[in-house]
């Protein structure tokens, strides 16, 4: 069984060189988070990651959450774990300062939430949820909300959840029934929410539920969802915890994957009704749980970086001491291990030269996030946001998708073994599963890619990013390392595919938006690969610097130029081939009749 | 209390070390880095002291290239009130090392000097022994127990043949060894607290001491790879074996 060690290494690269710290902490709000501070907080993250996380994931899987009459166990040892996490005070990390968080940029959380997400994915759910509340009382919360709630959630001592779906409103939240009937101060929220994480637990003094629900006579549709912000102890006049809220966890679900998380069924009103409070301005709940869900699909396409990450260092491991035959023309001599096995190398280069683009994608959009939200010049703000918007849904899409297959390609390495659940590879890909589903399914990432982030502004910003890709991997011809020069043709070929699509979708999405619809996914997955190209294209330039200037980090230099040469040739060549599917293939999907099926 | 404790820097306990091309010593360029696992459980001692009433403060002291102050403020983050480097780029020994902690003993007064019983790079375990004889104070190595007790301190050592109990003057060095405490976790909160705190940096020159090497290291080697094993018939030809081959009885 392996251990988790946090890519370190990459992370720094990433966040100092390709994304660039200097243009963070150049930037007033975030001076202080200089190179030494981000590694001295990745360093001693990745420690509690790797000691405290980690060796909680599989008895979260095998045990899992329990359901008892209305109470929620989680499994052994995560109650001791989160108190830990909370002293430590890893859960105010983004937190405001004036409610007592550190207030560190998102390129620093993204990293660190990376680890934990990597160590124990169904544990860091939790925390997850928390700074999800956090961020909409921050947005949208009165102060006197603001002063109950934001001291206890970003210590961590009360945790939080998002109640947005019902049976009948999955994807289509205009369906949501939720009552909330005005009484006094306060409203009275009666209805079930379903797929509530960790909406039932002991291991927080309080829970804090947001809640969308209807008023009486509120328009139909998207327009009439209120906020609401439900705890399931109503706080007393001095903010501790007071009575029960008639709030309570009905059942939670059995799952494929994540299980030590609860997915609960949350019954409001039970006995006449939870008191609950209005968030920001009546009938435009929804309007704020979408900025809010803006950060939270950043994540979790983040939590398929992470699992990804993890499934490769577990299948690494196993490659390197499973020993099964000999090398490929020997006949006779030592049997070696697997990692020998030109096949099994190619597995392990796939997975992991994705990954490093995955990373490298998602951080890209963090630290636009931290522009867009704080840099000094306007104009700079709002490219940055329409950047990170632009990113949202292609980091979500397809880092989880990626994240399904290279879990899947590490069940594979290990053979028969992998298939056995003791091996823990298995794990891996059933917990990367819900990632491609839940905020958000990969099909309504691409609709909101197509659509809102293309469509919409006539590909005004993907215009803008493709002309930089364009300008970047026509740099690549003028380095003097041949290794870096040679990524260029495939490079330029796969962005030009992404123009060409890109052309076609902006073309046919006013009159025909089915046709987009019908290859807007392999749209997606196009972006997403070239968009993960570029940036190893990059990755690989810089290393190409830092090896001419001296020779200090060549190993590590060397090495990113090769996986970039692998990324290159054998997932690049996907571009073009996506572009033809797209431009091609709508027809044949709409042509082809509900009755046909 | 005053407590002095002194940090290294080395090569991450978890990183597999790899003998450099030249035979010179270990590769340490681009490799993670960390405080000695020993100096750690140092520093906790003090802040857990610290904690308790018995020191008010707390002086970290690491003797090395300017990146041994990120271990400084790892012990800082931990809890020690403010660090010194005493910065070179000579590679020093325990000797040096040795002075260099009498000449910041003379500075700062301390009633008491926390060491790790020893680096895991070079496993020397010297360094807290020579402070104490430089000094001419009491030492007590190998500590799984410290209690200070007025102007004594009640200490148990670990020896071979079990624990060792004794009493000691202060002022004194106290060498730690594993099962003194378990080092905490650092909290985020301190991590940010800790660049803020004092990092004083100096030269052996300004403290009079000569840092450069007493002893050459002629040549560093990986250990002989182990070799595949052969099954044997009997006792007699295990004993021809020992007595032949490897000519150890």
């Amino acid at each position: 069984m392996s251990t988790y060690a946090a890519p370190l290494k990459d992370m720094q690269f990433v966040i100092e060189e390709l994304v660039g710290l200097a243009d963070i902490t150049a930037m007033p709000a975030c001076a202080e988070v200089t190179p030494d501070l981000v590694e001295a907080v990745l360093g001693e993250a990745g420690k509690f990651a790797a000691e405290v996380l980690d060796p909680l994931n599989r008895v979260g899987d095998e045990v899992g959450a329990a359901w008892s009459d209305g109470k929620v166990t989680p499994p052994p040892g995560f109650a001791g774990a989160y108190q830990q996490f909370i002293d430590a005070g890893w859960n105010s990390l983004s937190g405001p300062t004036e409610f007592g968080g550190q207030g560190l940029p998102h390129i620093v959380a993204m990293a660190v939430q990376e680890m934990w997400n990597s160590a124990n994915m169904a544990f860091c759910l939790c925390p997850m949820l928390t700074s999800g509340v956090i961020e909409a009382l921050k947005l949208r919360g009165s102060d006197a909300q603001k002063n109950l709630f934001m001291g206890k959630l970003v210590a961590g001592e009360w945790s939080g959840t998002m109640n947005l779906t019902e049976p009948q409103a999955g994807s289509d939240l205009s369906a949501v029934r939720t009552q909330a009937v005005p009484e006094g101060n306060h409203y009275l929220i009666r209805g079930t929410k379903i797929f509530i994480t960790w909406g039932e637990h002991d291991m927080s003094r309080n829970i804090v539920h947001l809640v969308l629900a209807r008023t009486p006579g509120a328009p139909e549709g998207v327009k009439g969802i209120s906020l609401f912000v439900v705890p399931k102890f109503l706080p007393n006049g001095d903010g501790s915890p007071g009575a029960r809220n008639d709030v309570k966890c009905v059942s939670i679900e059995h799952k494929l994957g994540i299980h030590a998380s609860p997915t609960c069924v949350m019954a409001y009103g039970e006995n006449g009704g939870a008191i609950g409070y209005m968030v920001g301005e009546e009938n435009r709940g929804l309007e704020t749980m979408f900025i809010m869900m803006n950060h939270a699909r950043l994540g979790v396409g983040l939590e398929g970086v992470a699992i990804a990450e993890r499934a490769y260092q577990h299948a690494l491991d196993y490659a390197k001491t499973r020993v099964q035959g000999r090398a490929i023309g020997q006949r006779s001599g030592d049997r070696v291990s697997i990692i020998h096995h030109p096949d099994v190398r190619r597995m392990l280069m796939s997975m992991k030269s994705q990954i490093e683009a995955m990373r490298a994608l998602a951080y890209t959009a963090s630290a636009a996030l931290d522009k867009a939200k704080h840099h000094p010049d306007d104009n700079e703000r709002k490219r940055n946001q329409a950047y990170v918007d632009l990113l949202i849904p292609i980091v979500k899409g397809w880092c989880t998708e990626q994240a399904i297959e290279i879990a899947s390609t590490g069940v594979q390495i290990h053979g028969g073994t992998g298939f056995i659940e003791a091996s823990g590879a298995a794990q891996y890909l059933r917990d990367a599963r819900i990632t491609a589903i839940y905020e958000g399914t990969t099909g309504i990432q691409a609709a909101d890619l197509v659509g809102r982030k293309i469509g919409f502004e006539k590909g005004a910003t993907a215009a803008a990013v493709i002309a930089q890709m364009r300008k970047d991997v026509w740099g690549l011809t003028q380095n003097a390392h041949a290794g870096v020069t040679a990524l260029h043709a495939a490079l330029s070929r796969a962005v030009e595919a992404l123009a060409q699509a890109t052309k076609w979708v902006v073309d046919q999405f006013p009159a025909d938006p089915n046709a987009v619809a019908a290859v807007s996914v392999p749209y997606l997955k196009l972006w997403g690969i070239v968009a993960g190209g570029w940036l190893m294209g990059r990755a690989a330039e810089l290393c190409a610097g830092k090896l001419a200037a001296d020779a200090t980090d060549a190993d590590f230099c060397e090495t990113k130029i090769a996986t970039a040469r692998f990324y290159v040739e054998h997932v690049l060549p996907q571009a073009p081939a996506l572009a033809e599917e797209i431009i091609g293939g709508a027809a044949s999907v709409l042509e082809f009749g509900e009755a046909r099926f | 209390m005053k407590v002095l404790v002194g940090v290294k820097r080395v090569v991450d306990p978890n990183v597999k070390v790899r003998v450099k091309a030249d035979g010179s010593g270990v590769e340490t360029a681009n490799i993670k880095m960390a405080i000695n696992p020993f100096c750690e459980i140092a520093v906790e001692q003090a802040v857990r002291m610290k904690e308790a009433g018995v020191v008010t403060e707390i002086v970290v002291v690491s003797v090395g290239l300017p990146q041994c102050q990120e271990t400084l403020r790892t012990a800082m983050a931990m809890g020690a009130d403010r660090g010194i480097l005493v910065e070179t780029d000579v590679d020093v020994q325990p000797l040096a090392v040795a002075k260099v902690m009498k000449a910041i003993i003379a500075k700062e007064n301390p009633q008491l000097v926390i060491m790790g019983k020893q680096a895991v790079d070079n496993d020397c375990n010297q360094t807290g022994q020579m402070i104490a004889a430089l000094m001419g104070w009491p030492q007590a190595t190998h500590i799984s127990k410290v209690e200070p007790a007025g102007d004594v301190a009640n200490v148990t050592r670990e020896v071979d043949g079990g624990l060792e109990s004794l009493t000691i003057k202060l002022p004194a060095v106290v060498t730690a060894d594993l099962r003194l405490n378990e080092p905490r976790y650092v909290t985020l909160p301190n991590i940010m607290k800790a660049k803020k705190k004092p990092l004083e940096v100096i030269k052996p020159d300004a403290l009079c001491v000569d840092v450069a090497p007493r002893l050459t290291t002629l040549k560093v080697v990986e250990p002989a790879k182990r070799g595949s094993g052969v099954k044997l018939a009997d006792v007699a030809e295990l004993v021809n074996k020992l007595k032949n081959e490897a000519k150890v009885i």
